[in-house]
């Protein structure tokens, strides 16, 4: 493809890209726009899955709200995501960890990473 | 000016003011040089010549060559093309058009030649249904029926067939301008436009959808 686009596109990714592992637990700052205001919605849950690569790179969170599986899909080059914190890193042996969505409460567990 | 003449860069994405993901085409738009300017008495019409894509001297012909050095031009172009000056609007021979032409402009149309497809059959050319592929299925990827009985007798004029797909003149209409940028000469539009990477486009203001609506 062509310099210019390549250009373009580069201009449209974020310089400091959130540092996380697949399996951390990790708090995701949203910002959500209300007319003209603008505040900070926290979204909270397990990195399940990274996609992409570039500008279409995105990041899978899934977390138990009210006994019910949710998960959000975020460009990790989005200029809503404030910040990702990270709570907790765990032990994992795959990048995907879609299996968590068959295993309900103690067995949806992760091990923590040691060291 | 009505319209420049392009090259299709390429698509990429990009954030708009509210944080929405745009997918974009990016075009260059020019430079395009007025070749010749007509007018209605000289020519009975008036329009605007704009040359696109230089090239040697010593690989166009003559009468080429002297219609561009006429107008003053340091390289001959190969590409000419005929676009409508706005009103009031003046040009003279010689001048030189970027994509400065966009500014302020919200919809374009973009002209191009589609990407050819080859003898295709009617599944993927007209969207029929085709029969079962499984169970037995005897008419694959074929048509199904084409008419009706001795009553009309004939096919219907037009009937969708196979045959040659692509490669041909697509104008797409009302696409919105996300980013004119004259420093790089592109402008960047939403969506997607005919043809591949690196082909030549004609991009007009839209003649139909002018402006967002307030």
């Amino acid at each position: 493809m062509s310099n210019v686009v390549d250009q373009i596109t580069a201009e449209n990714l974020k310089s400091d890209i959130p540092q996380f592992e697949i399996g951390d637990s990790v708090k995701v700052s949203i910002k959500i726009k209300e007319g003209d205001k603008e505040r900070i919605q926290v979204y909270a849950g397990t990195v399940i899955a990274r996609d992409g690569a570039g500008a279409n790179e995105t990041f899978t969170v899934r977390r138990i709200s009210f006994g019910v599986g949710v998960e959000k899909v975020f460009p990790v080059n989005s200029p809503y995501i404030e910040k990702v914190e990270v709570e907790r890193s765990s032990h994992v042996r795959r990048a995907k960890l879609y299996y968590l969505r068959d295993l309900r409460g103690k067995k949806a567990r992760l091990r923590e990473r040691q060291g | 000016m009505e319209g420049l003449i392009g090259k299709k860069l390429g698509m990429t994405q990009v954030w708009d003011k509210d944080g929405v993901r745009v997918t974009v085409t990016v075009i260059e738009v020019g430079p395009c040089p007025v070749v010749q300017v007509k007018t209605d008495e000289k020519d009975g019409y008036s329009a605007v010549q704009l040359g696109w894509r230089t090239q040697k001297a010593s690989r166009m012909s003559k009468a080429e060559v002297g219609h561009c050095s006429k107008a003053g031009l340091e390289a001959p172009v190969s590409i000419l093309r005929e676009f409508k000056a706005d009103a009031g609007e003046e040009v003279k021979p010689g001048d030189v058009l970027t994509a400065s032409v966009f500014e302020g402009v919200d919809f374009v149309d973009v002209i191009g030649v589609s990407k050819g497809r080859g003898f295709q059959g009617v599944m993927k050319r007209w969207n029929f249904a085709g029969g079962p592929m499984t169970h037995g299925g005897h008419v694959k990827r074929r048509p199904g029926s084409i008419g009706m009985r001795q009553d009309p007798g004939s096919v219907e004029k037009g009937h969708p067939m196979p045959g040659h797909m692509g490669s041909r003149r697509v104008t797409k209409q009302n696409l919105a301008v996300v980013q004119v940028r004259p420093e790089l000469n592109v402008i960047l539009v939403k969506g997607a436009v005919p043809g591949a990477n690196g082909s030549m486009v004609v991009v007009r203001k839209a003649l139909k959808k002018k402006a967002v609506k307030a």
